[in-house]
């Protein structure tokens, strides 16, 4: 392979594949809200 | 009084709680497994390669994030606040003057039945070339196998003539697939992709790695990762890049709008769509990998320059290609298993993902259990299915649907549905305000500009240049009278189909409904 095609394929490898592991990582951290709006103790959470 | 009281038994038209994923990574899996599909196998690596290589990564990004994430919010965002399938969903989007978007849902499932009949006959073509794969049985002429010998093909026209080969296999993968819409959401639709996309993704990746250790293997990524940076001033370039984002990521045909409904109302909706699209968006990449350094091999093996291989993409690439390339490689009945057992794994979880949104369709107008909807309605589709797919003319018929559903059905759908939602209904702010009120990842207005501006007018132009090279030039040299037939007359089924299920009556009132958080509360929010 030649020094471009190296460099666009590590380009898309850590923008794409780095996109995921970042949004996997951002959603572990913070599954979900702390606080919901007006009426969430009405909506259970299996609802 | 609850919520789920107010709002007719858990927001759900039937007359029984709505059925959910078992957690968000259930969902997740099964979002991925609806997106991940023969596209991103068989379509991604050869537009990447004829539309600037590495330089396509450029406009291919920036569609990713300007258009397919911000459409996948809007879907997540309709399924998740409005809790139903495609027509009850855009029905109560509409209120009580806006009842007939109802419409706009049942085009988009009209769409889901044309694609899951000709879809499912792909499905059991890769499940046969598995089976053949053991033996190598395509020969040295791989393509007159495939059209000759396997599919039988004749002129275009509508043939009653049956092939064993295909039919049987069709047979079995509607049995299949109905067996897992039957069993429900969590039992059916989550466990199979449980199942199927962990398989799916070992199996691909032993794939690319033995394709890396072929000769020829580094010319065929140095094809695909080369930059043609002249390639970015093109404009078809950068709607070949909105196009395959578009396609890929099962946006804007209800089905991110049905798996969504499933989900519960404190659901993070807008982080896991990252997590789907980026990991779609993933596989694509492998797949190049997979799939050029497999083409690299072949060209060695034929002393040409990859740039003179014929067939790297769609069908050629998969049966007639592929195939010809694991009859000259080392072990290549194991490569023709892990390539084919892919296709099928692939294939068959985006199957049961369009097949959902029709099946949730129905068990919310009429009332019906999973199971009913399943039988009823699928083994109606299995007929069609089998009619027109297994014959001597299902492959012409099948590439002239595919043409019209994708270009002319889903990407009007889009137009209509971003039009109508941001424009006509006003709904872009309600709509960010949902998704913040119950997401840890925030949109504002930028998202409402990307999807109310920017989607609609790739999507027009687009459409529009589509209509008229199919209008101006037909399609594939194939008769006029054809094309009328079974490429303008699919969009006729679908309006039609669209216009009579809207004008038939619900089971149960799906407008006894209240969304959760309450239109005061997001106003709220937003201040």
């Amino acid at each position: 392979m030649s020094g471009i095609a190296i460099t666009f394929f590590v380009i898309a490898a850590v923008l794409v594949w780095g996109g995921l592991i970042a949004s996997i990582i951002f959603l572990a951290r913070k599954p979900q809200l702390d606080v919901y709006p007006e009426g969430s103790e009405l909506v259970s959470d299996d609802d | 009084m609850s919520v789920q009281q107010q709002s007719g038994e858990h927001g759900s038209v039937a007359s029984r709680p709505r059925e959910q994923w078992s957690g968000q990574w259930g969902f997740i899996l099964s979002a991925i497994g609806s997106a991940v599909g023969l596209g991103n196998i068989w379509r991604f690596p050869g537009v990447a390669y004829e539309n600037g290589g590495g330089a396509f990564l450029i406009p291919y990004l920036i569609a990713l994030v300007t258009a397919g994430i911000p459409i996948l919010f809007l879907d997540y965002a309709i399924g998740h606040r409005f809790r139903g399938s495609s027509p009850t969903a855009f029905r109560r989007l509409g209120g009580k003057a806006g009842k007939w978007l109802e419409s706009l849902g049942w085009f988009q499932v009209w769409i889901c039945i044309i694609i899951a009949v000709y879809y499912a006959a792909v499905v059991a073509w890769a499940a046969s070339y598995f089976t053949f794969s053991f033996d190598l049985r395509w020969g040295d002429d791989t393509a007159g196998f495939f059209f000759g010998e396997f599919l039988q093909t004749s002129d275009p026209g509508f043939s009653s003539q049956f092939v064993p080969a295909v039919l049987i296999p069709l047979v079995l993968v509607w049995v299949a697939v109905l067996a897992v819409l039957g069993s429900g959401i969590a039992k059916g639709v989550q466990r199979a992709n449980v199942i199927f996309l962990p398989l799916l993704v070992v199996a691909f990746l032993i794939l690319v790695v033995r394709a890396l250790f072929l000769d020829g293997a580094m010319t065929g990524l140095d094809a695909l990762f080369t930059p043609d940076f002249s390639a970015l001033s093109d404009p078809s370039v950068w709607i070949a890049a909105y196009s395959q984002i578009f396609f890929s990521l099962s946006i804007a045909f209800g089905i991110m709008i049905t798996y969504s409904s499933y989900r519960n109302r404190k659901a993070n909706v807008t982080a896991p769509a990252l997590v789907v699209a980026f990991a779609n968006s993933s596989f694509e990449i492998i797949a190049g990998i997979g799939v050029f350094a497999t083409l690299g091999f072949f060209a060695f093996q034929q002393g040409v320059g990859v740039n003179e291989l014929e067939g790297i993409t769609g069908v050629s690439l998969s049966f007639v290609t592929f195939p010809a390339i694991v009859s000259q490689m080392p072990g290549g009945p194991f490569f023709g298993i892990l390539f084919f057992g892919s296709l099928v794994m692939a294939g068959f979880t985006s199957l049961l993902s369009v097949l959902q949104v029709v099946s949730s369709a129905f068990q919310d107008k009429f009332g019906i259990t999973a199971r009913q909807a399943s039988i009823r309605v699928g083994v109606a589709l299995a007929t069609v299915s089998v009619l027109l797919f297994s014959t001597t003319t299902g492959v012409i018929t099948l590439d002239t649907v595919d043409q019209w559903a994708n270009n002319i059905g889903i990407v009007g759908a889009a137009i209509a549905s971003t039009i109508l939602v941001i424009w006509v209904f006003r709904k872009g702010p309600e709509l960010a305000a949902h998704l913040n009120s119950v997401s840890t990842f925030k949109v504002g207005r930028l998202w409402q500009l990307l999807v109310g501006v920017l989607a609609p007018a790739v999507l027009l132009y687009m459409l529009i240049q589509r209509i008229i090279v199919l209008v101006t030039e037909g399609y594939e040299g194939y008769p006029l009278w054809y094309l009328a037939i079974a490429g303008w007359g699919t969009i006729a089924v679908i309006l039609i189909g669209a216009i009579t299920m809207t004008a038939l009556r619900w089971k149960h009132d799906p407008d006894d409904f209240t969304p959760w958080p309450s239109a005061q509360a997001l106003k709220e929010l937003s201040k």
